[in-house]
């Protein structure tokens, strides 16, 4: 089984319109889009959903405020700056604090955060007054690391799974697709990119397709990083742009670093021709193949408002190009080479 | 002393203009105003700014290192990792660094006090000037999976007063909260498109869930539909400012050229938009109705 990844470093320079028009030339694939913070192949694509499920990454921890008796262990300990203070944010909360479930288990003493003994024992000597602060997690700074869950003495934290998001399998006019939507402020989406080519892989394999297309999320972080690794190739879509050419650079070396073999594709490339050499110039030097050039044409922005792909909308001129872009990528996917060293079936 | 506000430049999806609006605010604004780059995955308001970085400090996360004397083999510190980036085989933890969040889990979770940290890098904070412009970037090391503590680290680079104007990532995941987290204001930077329309619907839901007023910039206004601004007035959200595409902007981007300085008949849609940003943030009603 064969994975292109469409990839791009600087957002906006076209993947998904190039994913889309791909989608139509090629008959025996499974799509999936790894951009899952804003997926838009679905508005090109319009999928008739088949299965919908939800996402569950990681857990959030939630404070029970009966149960917690004030002893600041959690906000002492929290990385992230998660714990939040509801009153005043003066330490003399602490003498209040009513610890009336001491059993001795000395946390107290390894968190306190001015390392006080006569702070703490005036703590233990107020068991039983009533708290002035209460203790709650902000839900967005939450790493989900479990810290304040296993040293709450009181075990007064719960640590539910978290739904953060969705994903679906569906039926589109060019072949199935896999596709996910991260929830709103949720985090974890490396995981999300991962189950995504999960299932693609899985209803490739149920379906006899012998190739995956992903559309693959911006930037070079930990979405990025979870669409290609293990890819067969990857396809890098940059503008010639001073930006598109640093952005490239630094995408290239992460496809280097991953040993993932990277072709270079330079769309818009007629804004600026000098720039668009000078970019293909660098690629090579970073063991990128270009692999052809896709000119400038206010057709493609005309058929995503249109709601189809830009081959379905125009058939001449970057139509053409695009073509030719994926001649030259399907030619490269045949060979061994690509495919070498990769995970056999 | 001028106390400080923070406008972060947002957007859904990428390559909307954040970055161009975000510099040339920054180039046609009064007064002490800092530019920080916390698109850290691919950093680009340098490009154009071209500032002189007189310092580099590295960022790093607190990684464990296991005392072999000391480990007894327990396994206490794998069970307390939740990002599996401890192992034990054959009664020897084993720590997979790229997985660490450094949360410090593991060192309190061991009885023997075996765990230790060392600092492991993630990237860099770069800070000079440029000009007038204060400029701060954080650049993340590649093949790191982490950006969030170095964004951290960029916005705690920033200085304390005047105004600083955030360069936020695209999307709408954790590096976007990194980033815009504790703003006075964002600018949600889109395009006339569905997939601009779509991406900025992902932002507003965001946006409002942090609970930071915002209002929208629509670039390239005359590229594609009404339905961005249709989805604006429905939604009451304030529209800042509208850009025509013009050729001879995106060219100047394409050299790293900024464009209310070499077109000085781009200038007044900046101003108009730090005038626009100045009126919202100091009637606090108007900015209240947009969330």
């Amino acid at each position: 089984m064969k994975e292109l990844v469409v990839v791009s470093g600087k957002g906006g320079t076209g993947k998904t319109s190039i994913v889309a028009a791909f989608a139509a030339l090629t008959p025996s694939k499974v799509l999936a889009d790894c951009d899952v913070d804003a997926a838009d192949l679905h508005l090109v694509l319009q999928p008739e959903i088949r299965s919908r499920n939800e996402f569950r990454s990681g857990h959030e921890a939630v404070i029970r405020q009966d149960a917690c008796i004030g002893c600041g262990a959690c906000l002492v300990n929290c990385r992230f700056d998660a714990i939040r203070t509801v009153s005043n944010a003066d330490l003399a909360w602490m003498f209040g604090a009513g610890i009336h479930a001491c059993n001795d288990c000395d946390v107290c003493v390894r968190s306190c955060p001015l390392r006080s003994l006569d702070m703490i024992n005036a703590m233990r000597e107020a068991s039983g007054e009533a708290r002035k602060t209460a203790f709650v997690v902000d839900p967005i700074s939450c790493e989900g690391c479990g810290v304040c869950v296993d040293i709450c003495p009181v075990k007064a934290i719960s640590f539910p799974e978290r739904v953060s998001g969705e994903w679906f399998i569906s039926d589109t006019r060019h072949g199935p697709m896999v596709h996910a939507r991260l929830g709103i402020a949720a985090d974890n989406s490396g995981k999300l990119v991962s189950l995504v080519r999960q299932q693609a892989r899985q209803l490739a394999q149920d379906q006899n397709k012998e190739f995956i297309l992903v559309d693959g999320p911006p930037g070079i972080g930990c979405p990025v990083i979870a669409s290609l690794t293990g890819a067969s190739l990857v396809l890098i879509v940059t503008e010639p742009t001073l930006s598109g050419q640093h952005d490239l650079q630094r995408v290239a070396e992460l496809a280097r670093h991953f040993r993932i073999p990277a072709v270079v594709g330079v769309n818009k490339w007629d804004l600026n021709p000098d720039m668009t050499d000078a970019i293909e110039a660098a690629a090579v030097t970073l063991d990128a193949t270009p692999v052809g050039r896709i000119r400038y044409d206010r057709a493609v922005t005309a058929a995503q408002v249109a709601g189809k792909s830009v081959l379905e909308y125009s058939n001449n001129g970057v139509a053409d190009d695009i073509r030719n872009v994926w001649a030259a990528v399907s030619a490269l996917m045949q060979l061994d080479k690509p495919k070498a060293n990769r995970e056999a079936p | 002393m001028r106390e400080r506000r923070i406008i972060a430049i947002a957007s859904g999806k990428g390559g909307t203009g954040k970055t161009t609006i975000a510099v040339n605010l920054a180039a046609v604004m009064e007064g002490p105003v800092a530019y920080v780059d916390c698109d850290v995955e691919e950093p680009n308001g340098h490009i154009f700014l071209k500032p002189a970085i007189t310092a580099a400090n590295s960022v790093a996360i607190p990684v464990p290192i296991v005392d072999k004397e000391k480990c007894t083999g327990c396994a206490r510190c794998v069970t307390a990792c939740r990002y599996n980036a401890l192992a034990c085989v054959k009664g020897r933890v084993l720590v997979f660094t790229e997985l660490c969040h450094g949360c410090g889990g593991c060192m309190l979770a061991c009885p023997e006090h075996a765990i230790s940290e060392c600092d492991h890098e993630i990237g860099v904070v770069e800070t000079g000037r440029a000009n007038d412009i204060c400029f701060v970037q954080g650049r993340l090391k590649i093949g790191v999976a982490m950006s969030p503590p170095l964004i951290r680290a960029a916005k705690a680079a920033s200085p304390s007063e005047g105004t600083v104007i955030l360069d936020a990532p695209p999307g709408t995941s954790c590096p976007v909260i990194a980033a815009v987290k504790d703003s006075d204001f964002v600018v949600l930077v889109t395009e006339p498109t569905p997939f601009g329309l779509h991406d900025l619907t992902l932002a507003v839901d965001t946006v409002r869930q942090i609970g930071i007023p915002f209002g929208v910039v629509v670039n390239r206004c005359d590229i594609g539909d009404d339905r961005v601004t249709d989805y604006c007035q429905r939604e009451e959200i304030p529209i800042l400012i509208e850009i025509p595409d013009d050729r001879r902007i995106a060219e100047a981007y394409s050299r790293g050229c900024m464009a209310v300085e070499s077109l000085p008949d781009v200038r007044p849609f900046f101003l108009q938009l730090d005038l626009r940003i100045r009126d919202l943030l100091s009637a606090p009603n108007g900015v209240q109705s947009a969330t």
